[in-house]
């Protein structure tokens, strides 16, 4: 089975953001950058099935500019054997990313595609299922666990009311949850071993899709400032401060 | 511009997200529910004020099939519309892409018809988008709106099955419990993962059902298996608004933040006067946990204040 795995670069998750005081975006000069987090368990996934002897090529894929490589290389590093970098400047919105993925999975022709359940930059939540309607495959989001049997994955899935437990015949889209498992750090030699790994690099204007944003962004704001409050000393102070919420509460 | 809803639909009951995203979404325009689930949830539907008319299907969740259904209705309407839940989340970008279409997501609030804002980057900052393609696929964030009154009685009409689904529905593990639904709970209080063990959370819990509380947890506390996994609030988790949560022995993660940014008062209960959760709370009690909760819980038992 070949598996595609998608990646994006994102600011770091544990950067705590600033907002341009233009309103023009979010400040990402100078901020380190990683893997996006739910990517992490994407690759883990393919992988853990490549070491389980289920999957036999792993490629993967980030759509970004050039220094998007250096996800592509965590990746490999952590045992994907095979990069691709689509090279572009632009900003994309998630409907282009996916048409972009569309092509790739045409030429490609995974069973399987992972992808992380969203990207912690804009939390938008869409590229799995829109890739899975683009190529009219199946598609099992928030993945908590994935076992293959056959041709016949079997997904576990965290939604708001707890799990659920859905199959689906391959080929497929699978988005990975946090609960997925835990990612691996690659250890130096498959950090070296990465770099002479394939990795080829295209630019986006070669699948002849249309990237023209749909959406304006008018404006980046940062959200309302919460400031701290006061200390209390004592529980009895805390039970009357609760008490009296509560009463308002009830008085609404 | 006529609104298509698609209502929000747990084990046969209508939740109570669907009243929030029609009185959203009817700033819009007209709103008809699609309600894919039993008869008595559709009349739930009818009765929200606002709803013209709601449809009814008893076809299935799974995205491949909810997409197809909602595919063939929108011919007839300019938005389709869900709240921002999982199941919104797993089936309104599939049919964004069927229809070429950029959607707009966890909407929290509407700047005009077609000027929408959403957080991005855990809630730490605020986007407002311009929509001006033909039709709009939209979610909202259900905790960012009031509900919709009831007393309605629209009609309801019956839709045909659709197609099967590709993928199999095998089960489903559910979290059974009596605690009110965390995302539109008034109180909330949540642990962390430094009570130590699922015995421990019950101390969380126990003080939850004083005060007729939901009850959620952080990451790192559902992580370690101490609450269950549809208890986390947060970036990854449930997204809260209540009037008021209590913290206990959590340390306000960006991403824990990302989850209770819209609630109105926030006390926290932590060893550690810097952590940043107290940086941002109202009111702080700063100790030992395994100290403070019993002794809050026994004290707010006897003045019965349980809802
Ligand atoms: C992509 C991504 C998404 C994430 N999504 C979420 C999410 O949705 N929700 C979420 O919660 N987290 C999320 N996280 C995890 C988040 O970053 C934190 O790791 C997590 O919230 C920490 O949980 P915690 O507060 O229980 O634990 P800790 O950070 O370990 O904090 C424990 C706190 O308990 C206090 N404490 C210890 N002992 C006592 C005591 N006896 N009495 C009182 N206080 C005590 C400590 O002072 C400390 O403040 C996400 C992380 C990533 C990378
Ligand atoms: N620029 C990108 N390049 C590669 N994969 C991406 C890109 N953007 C999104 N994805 C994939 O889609 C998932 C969900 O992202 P999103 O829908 O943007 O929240 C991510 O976790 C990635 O797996």
């Amino acid at each position: 089975m070949k598996i595609l795995v998608a990646v994006k670069r994102v600011v770091d998750h544990n950067v705590r953001i600033r907002v341009r005081p233009d309103g023009s975006g979010v400040e990402t000069n100078g901020v380190r950058m990683s893997m996006n987090p739910f990517c992490k368990h994407a690759v883990e996934a393919a992988v853990q099935l490549a070491e389980a002897g289920q999957a036999s090529e792993i490629v993967v894929v980030s759509i970004g500019p050039k220094a998007s490589n250096d996800v592509i290389l965590t990746a490999l590093a952590m045992g994907a054997h095979r990069g691709i970098l689509i090279e572009t400047d632009a900003a994309l919105e998630t409907l282009a990313i996916a048409k972009l993925l569309a092509k790739v999975v045409d030429e490609e022709k995974p069973e399987l595609v992972l992808l992380g359940k969203q990207a912690v930059d804009d939390d938008s939540n869409h590229v799995g299922q829109m890739l899975a309607a683009l190529t009219d495959r199946p598609q099992a989001t928030f993945a908590s666990e994935i076992k293959l049997s056959g041709d016949q994955l079997e997904v576990t899935r965290e939604v708001d009311y707890g799990r659920e437990t859905v199959a689906l015949p391959l080929p497929a889209i699978v988005t990975a949850d946090l609960r997925l498992n835990t990612p691996r750090n690659a250890a130096l030699p498959m950090v070296m071993k990465a770099r002479s790994k394939p990795l080829a690099v295209r630019p986006a204007a070669e699948f002849g899709v249309d990237l023209t944003p749909r959406l304006k962004v008018e404006k980046v704001s940062p959200p309302p400032e919460r400031v701290a409050g006061r200390t209390v000393g004592s529980v009895p102070e805390l039970v009357a401060i609760i008490a009296a919420d509560v009463n308002a509460m009830e008085a609404i | 511009m006529s609104v298509l809803v698609l209502a929000e639909v747990d084990n046969g009951i209508l939740s109570p997200a669907t009243a929030r995203v029609v009185a959203a979404a009817s700033q819009l325009g007209p709103v008809d529910v699609l309600v894919v689930g039993p008869q008595s949830a559709a009349d739930a539907a009818a009765s929200i004020a606002g709803v013209a008319k709601v449809l009814v299907s008893d076809g299935s969740l799974l995205a491949d099939s909810l997409t197809r259904l909602l595919l063939a209705l929108t011919v007839r309407y300019q938005i389709v519309a869900s709240a921002a839940s999982t199941l919104g989340k797993d089936v309104m970008p599939r049919l964004a892409a069927k229809l070429d279409i950029q959607p707009v997501t966890d909407i929290v609030a509407i700047a005009a018809p077609n000027r929408f804002v959403r957080p991005i980057y855990a809630g730490n900052a605020l986007e407002t988008v311009e929509d001006s393609q033909a039709k709009h696929v939209l979610t909202f964030r259900a905790s960012a709106f009031s509900p919709a009154a009831h007393g309605n009685a629209a009609p309801v009409e019956v839709l045909e099955t659709p197609a099967h689904s590709a993928a199999k529905f095998i089960a489903a593990h559910r979290t059974e419990s009596d605690i009110p639904d965390l995302a539109t709970a008034q109180i909330v209080v949540g642990g962390g993962v430094s009570v130590g063990s699922a015995e421990g959370f019950q101390l969380i819990e126990k003080l939850g059902k004083t005060l007729g509380a939901a009850v959620g947890a952080t990451r790192a506390a559902v992580d370690a298996g101490y609450a269950p996994n549809d208890w986390q609030v947060g970036q990854t988790g449930k997204i809260i608004a209540p009037d008021l949560y209590i913290a206990i022995g959590i340390s306000g993660a960006l991403q824990h933040l990302a989850g209770i940014q819209g609630a109105k008062k926030i006390i926290a209960i932590n060893s550690d006067p810097e952590a940043p959760i107290v940086k941002i709370s109202d009111v702080a009690l700063i100790g030992d946990l395994f100290e403070i909760v019993p002794q809050l819980t026994a004290e707010l038992e006897k003045l019965g204040l349980k809802r």
